[in-house]
């Protein structure tokens, strides 16, 4: 089953000059393929050399394809001594495997070197052919997609969404620590690379296998990791979601292809629990050991595991099913639709989905997040016998999860993630996710087929809500919280507030805007070793959760909303402290009840002068709740209370600002387990601390108007996107002077450090305004004992502020409504079939939200009403990016009201156009799945790459600052042109997985590692109504892609 | 705060054309932040000043990293590095070559060798343009010379096609290298008066009326040296002055077209034979290099002082070298009409120009 790969090289430009007798170089090329290696002649005195070789041919396993990397060497001719290398480029040749993806990879690729960055550029060409092979017991998986991306991707339906994978791999480090050694660092750095390109080639190739044997066809929201746990190894761990896709091609319907996938055909035994068969059965590990010499076990003998659920629901509840008559009559359904899933879900080992978006339906309720943590030893003992305890390791955690999704009545997890933290031999794992309940329409073989079957367990909640609605038992909670009916449906049960580790589903109605809010936390610990240390770190893990937790609990209150999306807790270990970082974007739903408001409450009575303070205080935090909710527009719905009114008796509800939640819960039953406490909402001021944190409560500062953040996909409450995207990565380390530090002081400076961040950001792009920071991804870490670092990924995106004012007023609002019609059209002619079956029911559920809708919401109640329509998903997101572009192309056509853009941005659209064919492709990078005001027209493939970069010059190159700043320029630049060599221009679901620097500032020596993936795309502006398909026009639509 | 370490990458280069200016102009970073901070954006943005000094920190660097590929402007097109949107780096370029006329009038002329380089302290303390700016202005000056010197065709041309500037950047930079090539004297202090702007003027009219490539382009050096046959050819003029006959007929023809047109007639009846003879002995000691470089100052000395003298006003300037030019050519006896256009043509031109009222 061999496949042949072809390799040219055609030329190189702006060489270095490794000559400094003549200034100039005789450069030749060393192509390397697994043990094969061809030589380019040497091109004489030229810093731009024409090598224009022959094609070299490598004929090897489709095996070897997908693990090895092309190794592409440029070196100077020396006559005397030995040849100088000038630097290396690494071509994963992975997306050639798949027919769907590129055909060819051309282009200019920069020259790498460990050293000295970025040296010149080398153009190359590279086709794979590839012998069709039918045998059963392959070791390749050439062919299975992969994406980043954590929602269904953009031109693709889902036919089936198969579950869980993973898979690590483990080697030695071949430099696990930062030393002098008989061996140079930089060919153990350049070892490194190598090893971890190999490392995760295979790692993919084993995932697709997996993938193969459930019958999928790619993996979705793949998350790969490395562990460098030191002295015991090298670990690459991946996650993914395995689905069956088919490709839309938007001319003809979906559902001509649908069920002619040839994958599908083994798809009965998908069921058996995929992971445990993949890691028993020799299949696998046919050709080169999957856990590699020397693997470590933990130490086993003392188990430390310190497990428990986060987030609001937390529970060791274990009695589900019992007490089955819940809510009113939806109830019975429920049960029936439970049972139902549980049988497509429960043959799985483990119910997890990476993904964080969902196509319409998918998801039905939600019960919060849960998640798991455990200390672990890296031992030196080399334990043969033990080769997969890193896989037991993750189990365990799994298990957790997996209970805790099912104390909380839930049969999945979503919006699943792994994580590690290490210092030194003590390592964190953590995972989290959102326990929830899945349709298992999409989980079933031939699903789509029997939708009219299905769609009764799906209506009885409409999609603006019934994620909310509570999934657990009513009367058995598994924990306390506060039930109320739902604020929009008025028939099922939902909590006062809801955590999720999700993007919001686009059809949630919310009212006003949301915001990113973070907890941060510092604890100091003391120094020790081993089990000891292991101890005092799984000891302090509860009380910072549970802080982290009061803290976010706080700042949501403070803001006035009452649901968390996108959360995500990073503990970080250190020497001598951890680090706690929460990150979420909270919003306001409209489905659940407004929020309290926060009391302060002194513990010592009759002090008059406390009883000023208190109330001062308590000035400042409701004026700061009034000023919240203007900011963010939260202008619930309030009519909706008096004209239903509400089924539970709820005294206190009326009096909102004020009330206390801690009085209610004390009514409920003891039900208070663990942490799970829930007076979050009076604050005790009883000793300074306290005080403390009232103060940092109030210290966050807001954005500055104009400019609006969130960590997740998308900014709830804002729709009108214009095309402007700007990503950026920004990196800051802090040293702690002070060696007598509290926790207090450490709080202050951790909480400055990152809110600073933001303000550098807002300062920055403030020629974007109106512009939101999506995807706020920070990033924390203690690199050494008295070093904080965070590092943050984000992408600036401007939008349209008029667009909402003309929404609300009077005539384009009825030219908007006559703009849905004539686009519900559109895919209703394309996909007529499906459709006809869900028409019926639109007109009832477009009427809920008419009845409560209020002006804020229209935006959000518009695509919910017509979304319900259509029959897929995907149509909803197309239909979405048509009322954006339309919006968009409004204001620019029409002069008379035109000119929302401030005059930078339209000056760079206009010229950006008019040098669109320059020598150079501009590739968009983004974190988001998509790219505002384009569509994407085809996946080329995934990127993921790793990088060391080192200096021997420290204060040359600029001390850590300059050296970490060109690196990162370099790595970008090195994205973009694998990017642009595949055909794409833009770079989604982009990410920086690690960015680990040490420094040495006496030897002046520094090195870094950054690791990073994304999704290569070729998208088109909207306005461009044809997607392309053939070939030729793939260039065209580069360049006025790229504009 | 003070940052270990702190900073900000975007994909697209993010630069601001403020601290750009403030980089060019070669200000400290905390010399920037602070007229930054002066300039109010901290009130527009609600921003402390940490903020901007972390801003003016990165965009330094930046332009640090930047600063080689603009050396050789068409790398800046295609290299991978920087995404910098085209129209970004045509200003980029534009700036980074913009040089300020007080620090070019005092190098004009000069050789550009390191010895000059070294009196460039002095230069700053004058021109009051910091010593960081005077040298990248001064290496631009040396690295835009040394790139055309060797290269065949237009002068202009070629420097707008090697370092991708604006036509007018171009033409400055071909007169400042044209002046550097020919050493003219601009420093002497009856000189200070004119502006770098004249000069360029007259170094325009120089390179295209006076040098090989003004008559045949294909010449290797054209544009930078003058035409030696053409300089050896005005010799011949100095008939207009060594014969009496042809100098009195030369005057009468000039006087009787200019009689009562200008109240400055008399004086320039008076002068008339110093000022032939002041512009022919000009012409005619050309050959030596010595005079060349000495051509702005022997201009001055030997015409337009005396004219300032006399208060001729600039249209006087006008109408006198107009009919001196045209009445030449009536003059019977006189066989070098081709030189005279060719040599008169430009000497009005930078006369017109340097003559200031």
């Amino acid at each position: 089953m061999p496949g042949k790969l072809k390799a040219k090289i055609v030329a190189g430009r702006h060489l270095p000059v490794m000559d400094r007798a003549s200034d100039l170089t005789d450069a030749f090329v060393e192509v390397k393929f697994g043990n094969t290696t061809f030589k380019t002649d040497v091109c004489p005195k030229s810093l731009n050399p024409q090598w224009n070789s022959e094609w070299f041919k490598f004929e090897v396993d489709d095996e070897d394809l997908q693990d090895e990397p092309l190794q592409i060497t440029v070196l100077d001719h020396d006559t005397y001594s030995a040849n100088d290398a000038i630097g290396k480029v690494y071509i994963d040749i992975d997306p050639l495997l798949c027919s769907e993806a590129a055909s060819v990879i051309s282009g200019w690729f920069p020259i790498y070197d460990t050293i000295h960055g970025i040296r010149g550029e080398i153009n190359v060409l590279v086709k794979v052919e590839l012998f069709n092979d039918l045998n059963r017991f392959r070791q390749s998986s050439c062919g299975v997609k992969f994406f980043c991306t954590t929602s269904i991707p953009r031109c693709y339906r889902v036919a089936m969404v198969h579950g869980f994978v993973e898979e690590l791999v483990v080697n030695e480090d071949p430099e696990y620590q930062w030393i002098d050694r008989i061996r140079t660092p930089r060919a153990s750095n350049e070892a490194r690379q190598r090893l971890i390109s190999l490392m995760s080639g295979e790692l993919q190739r084993k995932i697709g296998l997996k993938v193969l044997e459930m019958g999928g066809n790619a993996v979705v929201g793949y998350l790969q990791c490395f562990d460098l746990e030191g002295e015991s190894g090298l670990v690459v761990r991946a996650i993914g979601t395995a689905c069956t896709l088919d490709k839309l091609s938007s001319g003809s319907a979906p559902n001509t292809t649908t069920h002619v996938h040839p994958n599908t055909a083994p798809a009965s035994n998908a069921c058996n629990s995929p992971s445990k068969d993949g890691k028993e059965s020799p299949l696998a590990h046919g050709c080169r050991s999957t856990h590699n010499s020397p693997v470590h076990s933990a130490c086993s003998s003392q188990r430390l595991s310190q497990n428990f659920s986060v987030s609001v629901p937390t529970l060791i509840f274990t009695g589900m099913g019992s007490g089955g008559s819940a809510g009113k009559e939806a109830g019975p359904l429920k049960t029936l639709l439970r049972q139902q899933t549980q049988t497509a879900l429960e043959q799985r080992e483990f119910p997890f989905f990476t993904l964080t978006s969902f196509p319409l339906g998918f998801l039905v309720h939600v019960g919060g997040v849960v998640s798991a943590r455990s200390v672990k030893l890296l031992d030196r003992i080399h334990n043969p016998d033990e080769p997969e305890t890193r896989d037991a390791w993750w189990e365990e955690i799994r298990q957790e999860i997996k209970s805790h999704a099912k104390a909380l009545g839930c049969h999945a997890v979503v919006g699943y993630s792994e994580s590690t933290s290490i210092c030194e031999e003590v390592c964190i794992l953590s995972a989290s996710g959102t326990a929830s309940i899945l349709n298992p329409r999409y989980m079933r073989e031939g699903c789509l087929d029997i939708g009219n079957t299905d769609h009764r367990f799906e209506e009885p909640s409409p999609p603006s809500c019934g994620f909310c609605h509570i999934p657990y038992d009513e009367l058995n909670m598994p924990f306390p919280a506060q039930l109320t009916y739902c604020h929009h449906c008025r028939r099922q049960k939902v909590p006062d507030v809801l955590f999720t580790t999700i993007d919001m589903p686009s059809e949630a109605a919310v009212s006003g805007k949301g915001c990113l809010i973070q907890a941060r936390l510092c604890r100091l610990k003391k120094k020790a070793q081993g089990e000891v240390n292991a101890t005092v770190i799984s000891n302090l893990l509860p009380f910072m959760e549970y802080e982290l937790h009061t803290q976010l609990m706080n700042k949501l209150k403070l803001r006035n909303m009452n649901a968390l999306f996108g959360l995500q807790i990073q503990i970080s270990v250190g020497e001598n402290m951890l680090l706690g970082l929460a990150s979420a974007t909270g919003v306001y739903l409209t489905a659940l009840p407004a929020p309290g408001g926060i009391q302060i409450a002194g513990k010592t009575p009759i002090d008059l002068s406390n009883e000023h303070h208190i109330l001062t205080i308590q000035k400042r935090i409701n004026d700061t709740i009034a000023k919240n909710r203007e900011l963010y527009q939260i202008n619930p719905p309030e009519l909706t209370e008096e004209v239903v009114g509400s089924p539970i008796p709820e005294p206190r509800q009326r009096s909102r600002l004020f009330r206390s939640h801690s009085e209610s819960s004390d009514e409920l039953s003891e039900l208070d387990l663990s942490h799970g406490k829930k007076d979050a909402f009076v604050l005790e001021i009883d000793d300074t601390d306290a005080v403390e944190d009232i103060h940092s409560l109030l210290t966050d500062a807001p954005p500055p108007s104009g400019f609006y953040s969130c960590n997740t996909e998308i900014m709830p409450g804002i729709y009108n996107w214009t095309s402007a995207v700007q990503m950026f990565t920004s990196v800051r380390v802090f040293r702690l002077s002070n060696v007598n530090l509290t926790n207090q002081g450490l709080n202050k400076i951790f909480t400055d450090l990152c809110e600073n961040l933001l303000k550098s950001f807002y300062f920055k792009l403030r020629s974007m305004i109106p512009c939101c920071l999506c995807h706020l991804n920070f990033t924390v870490a203690v690199p050494e004992d008295e070093l904080i670092q965070v590092a943050v990924t984000a992408v600036a995106m401007t939008f349209d502020k008029d667009q909402t004012q003309e929404r609300t007023a009077d005539k384009p609002v009825t030219k908007g409504c006559s703009e849905t019609e004539e686009q519900l059209q559109f895919p209703l002619e394309l996909f007529a079939d499906s459709s006809s079956t869900n028409t019926q029911t639109s007109s009832k559920i477009s009427g809920v939200p008419e009845s409560t809708g209020v002006s804020p919401r229209a935006a959000s109640v518009d695509y919910g009403s017509f979304a319900d329509r259509c029959s897929t998903w995907l149509e909803l997101l197309r239909l979405k990016a048509h009322t954006i572009r339309r919006g968009s192309v409004k204001t620019t056509s029409s002069l008379d009201r035109c000119s929302p853009l401030p005059e930078g941005r339209s000056r760079s659209l206009r010229s950006n156009r008019s040098f669109g064919g320059g020598s150079v492709t501009v590739v968009k990078m983004t974190p988001l799945s998509f790219l505002p005001g384009t569509r994407i027209i085809k996946y080329l493939g995934i990127i993921n790459m790793f990088f060391i970069r080192e200096t021997t010059s420290l204060r040359e190159e600029g001390g850590v600052s300059g050296f970490l700043h060109s690196f990162i320029a370099e790595v970008f630049a090195m994205v973009r042109a694998h990017v642009a060599a595949l055909g794409g221009n833009a770079v989604v679901s982009y990410s920086m997985k690690e960015c680990m620097l040490m420094e040495n500032p006496h030897k002046n020596q520094a090195q870094c590692l950054i690791n990073v993936s994304g999704d290569a795309v070729i998208c088109v502006l909207e306005t461009d109504q044809e997607p392309m398909s053939s070939t030729t026009s793939i260039g065209q639509t580069c360049t006025s892609g790229a504009t | 705060m003070a940052m270990e370490l702190d900073v900000f990458v975007g994909n697209t280069t993010i630069m601001d054309e403020e601290v750009y200016q403030l980089w060019l102009d070669g200000y400290t970073v905390n010399d920037a932040v602070k007229v930054r901070m002066e300039g109010g954006v901290l009130e527009e943005c609600e921003a402390s000043a940490d903020v901007l000094l972390s801003d003016t920190m990165d965009q330094y660097r930046t332009f640090q990293m930047c600063e080689r590929l603009l050396h050789s402007p068409a790398k800046l097109a295609n290299q991978l590095l920087f995404q910098i949107p085209p129209h970004r780096q045509a200003v980029l370029i534009e700036r980074y070559y913009t040089f300020d006329d007080a620090f070019v009038r005092e190098v004009l002329g000069k050789k550009l060798s390191k010895g000059t380089k070294k009196d460039l302290d002095d230069i700053s303390a004058k021109t009051a343009v910091t010593l960081k700016s005077c040298r990248r202005q001064f290496d631009n000056f040396k690295r835009v010379f040394k790139v055309v010197e060797e290269l065949k065709g237009p002068l202009v041309e070629n420097i707008r096609q090697h370092f991708l500037l604006s036509d007018k950047l171009a033409r400055d930079y071909a007169a400042i290298v044209f002046f550097a090539n020919n050493r003219f004297e601009t420093g002497k202090r009856k000189l200070q008066y004119i502006t770098f702007q004249d000069f360029a003027f007259c170094a325009g009219q120089l390179i295209n009326n006076w040098t090989v490539g003004a008559v045949d382009n294909m010449v290797e050096d054209m544009d930078v040296d003058l035409d030696k046959e053409f300089l050896q050819e005005l010799k011949e003029l100095k008939v207009l002055i060594t014969d009496k006959d042809l100098l009195d007929q030369h005057k009468s023809l000039v006087c009787t077209a200019l009689r009562g047109k200008t109240k400055a007639f008399n004086e320039m009846e008076a002068n008339f034979k110093n000022l032939s003879r002041g512009l022919v002995n000009i012409a005619a000691k050309l050959t030596n290099t010595k005079d060349v470089r000495d051509f702005f100052i022997d201009l001055v000395e030997k015409f337009i002082e005396p004219c300032r003298s006399d208060r001729w006003t600039a249209a006087d300037m006008r109408l006198y070298l107009t009919h001196y030019t045209n009445s030449a050519h009536i003059l019977d006896t006189f066989k070098h009409q081709v030189v005279w256009d060719r040599y008169m043509g430009v000497v009005k031109s930078c006369i017109f120009k340097m003559y200031h009222d």
